[in-house]
């Protein structure tokens, strides 16, 4: 063995160690509040009555029905306007905009959108939609989780579909195949679980956003599926109930929690999965 | 002094009589053609006639042109806005670089199977149906005829005919390249385009190709490009050398071989350069 050999191998030890301890620093957090969360979260999460009781008044007992139903509702329509949108624009940049300004520029603005605040979004939807109809509703809160969605799903469409190669492409229109029907039948094919794992992440993303609804949703303390009216959700269910004083409300807080987590959780692993079939 | 390589060349090229290309009907006749990408100019002034039902093919060094030369008889720059070609590209009186040429069209007579195997993301069934779907609208009997018809031709059928639903993706790349085949001759074209069909298979697939390239010159005009020289000396009735975007020597194979007229050529084939 050598002395550059023997330094190698050093180096090898010393990097894998720390990586290794990242790994562990990483984990521990991680471990720690999904273990604080369902410590606390486990008892209203195993009750019934979480899924079927309306959000109760101080003291009283309920569950979170109308919020769990209010939240599917504002992540079905956010990411139904969403997606449509995203997976269009992605497609231009992928497959038409490769490299002409108007394509760089909204790639970059995209960029800007998906790194924006979440609390911006709900006030941007507030002030051009709330302000104006001067109710908070259902539509506004599934609008800013569209915003929210858009910039996600752009992103994973662009990247998927630029995963696509291009001599498939070459292939394809060389069998004299016009362009869109390439786009639908052969890379959106190619790119399938890729733009479907994107949805799903930002489906993810959208399930825990509570300042959007602040501003947009609202709540609603009573069973509505009514989107022209406020509408109760998780997030804002959590965030009021955690701040409150009642021991109640701070169990079904902790309940909501846990559910959103394994909803995610859930999705996550759907996507891996889909991922790992096409693999 | 003659190579090992060359005198293996010399012996692959089969005694055959091979009439003069003159006399033969063209397929294709090239005039003039200049092809840019960008400011860099790829050919330099070709002209040379590809003649019906025979296997032409261009050799040459990396980046002497020839796949750029296989490109534009399909239009396949097109999708490039940055690429242009000057000059004539003639099949049957019409000139196939002229703008207002449906590209679609030519493409529908003029297949391409290119280097690296590309089976469309789904069944094997679908590989081939989907081409001609795009210009025939058949009925469930005649599509199934149709896709037996083009993979018997590659000679797939009888590897595939029990799992036709499966993936295209799911067979190994000597089977996905004569997937590939299948799909360009299902649509019923005049000539096949092969860009360097057989450069990522192994020996025994590479075999296969050549020998059904063989069997298809009957029905179509074959132009194969090929980094490898024996290959083109198996399979091709003429070959055209090129070098730095030109065409320096063109004619029936076996001259080309044994006895080329230039000395770039020789050079080339017997291995001193390239």
């Amino acid at each position: 063995m050598n002395a550059i050999y023997r330094a190698r191998k050093r180096t090898n030890v010393i990097l894998l160690t720390i990586s290794g301890l990242a790994v562990l620093f990483g984990l521990f957090w991680l471990a720690w509040i999904l273990g604080t969360l369902f410590y606390e979260g486990g008892h209203a999460l195993v009750r019934a009555t979480l899924y079927y009781q309306m959000t109760p008044p101080p003291g009283a007992d309920g569950g979170l029905a109308n919020a769990i139903v209010g939240s599917a509702l504002l992540i079905t329509v956010g990411t139904l306007l969403g997606t449509p949108i995203g997976i269009l624009a992605g497609t231009y940049l992928a497959e038409f905009g490769k490299r002409n300004r108007l394509a760089n520029a909204t790639r970059f603005l995209n960029d800007v959108l998906l790194a924006a605040p979440s609390i911006v979004i709900g006030l941007f939807v507030y002030s051009i939609y709330v302000a104006q109809v001067r109710h908070f509703s259902g539509w506004a809160g599934a609008l800013a989780l569209a915003l929210i969605v858009i910039p996600v799903v752009v992103r994973t469409t662009d990247d998927m579909l630029k995963l696509v190669p291009n001599s498939l492409r070459e292939a394809t229109a060389a069998l004299g195949c016009p362009a869109w029907k390439m786009i639908l039948f052969v890379t959106y094919r190619a790119a399938r679980t890729g733009i479907v794992t994107g949805v799903l992440l930002a489906v993810a993303r959208v399930s825990g956003e509570t300042a959007p609804l602040l501003f947009t949703a609202l709540n609603n303390q009573f069973w509505s599926v009514n989107l022209n009216a406020p509408m109760s959700n998780l997030p804002t269910v959590i965030f009021q109930f955690a701040m409150s004083p009642y021991q109640d409300w701070h169990r079904l807080a902790w309940g909501g929690a846990a559910l959103i987590t394994l909803t995610v959780l859930a999705l996550n692993i759907v996507a891996r999965s889909l991922f790992r079939r096409t693999d | 002094m003659e190579t090992a390589a060359n005198r293996l060349i010399r012996t692959t090229v089969r005694a055959r009589a091979t009439p003069a290309l003159h006399d033969l009907k063209p397929k294709l006749q090239v005039r003039g053609l200049n092809f840019f990408y960008g400011a860099y100019q790829a050919l330099r002034n070709i002209t040379l006639d590809i003649p019906e039902h025979k296997v032409t093919a261009f050799i040459g060094p990396s980046g002497c042109g020839k796949s750029t030369l296989l490109r534009t008889f399909n239009r396949m720059y097109s999708l490039y806005p940055e690429q242009r070609a000057e000059g004539e590209v003639v099949i049957d009186g019409q000139n196939l670089l002229a703008r207002d040429r449906d590209v679609s069209l030519i493409r529908a007579r003029i297949g391409m199977v290119f280097q690296k195997p590309t089976p469309f993301p789904m069944s094997i069934y679908d590989n081939i149906s989907f081409g001609v779907r795009l210009y025939e609208r058949l009925s469930k009997r005649e599509m199934d005829d149709r896709v037996e018809q083009a993979l018997t031709r590659a000679g797939l059928w009888q590897e595939v005919r029990s799992k036709l639903d499966q993936s295209g993706t799911s067979l190994s790349g000597g089977q996905q390249q004569r997937l590939c085949i299948a799909r360009c001759i299902a649509i019923q074209p005049e000539v096949l385009l092969l860009d360097e069909p057989c450069s990522a298979l192994d020996p025994i697939s590479t075999a296969r190709i050549e020998e059904l390239i063989h069997q298809l010159k009957s029905d179509y005009t074959v132009v194969i490009v090929t980094h490898n020289m024996q290959q083109a000396a198996r399979v091709s009735d003429f070959t055209a050398y090129m070098y730095l975007g030109e065409l320096i020597e063109y004619g029936a194979t076996d001259s080309i071989f044994i006895k080329p007229q230039r000395k770039e050529t020789e050079d080339y084939i017997t291995g001193r350069f390239g």
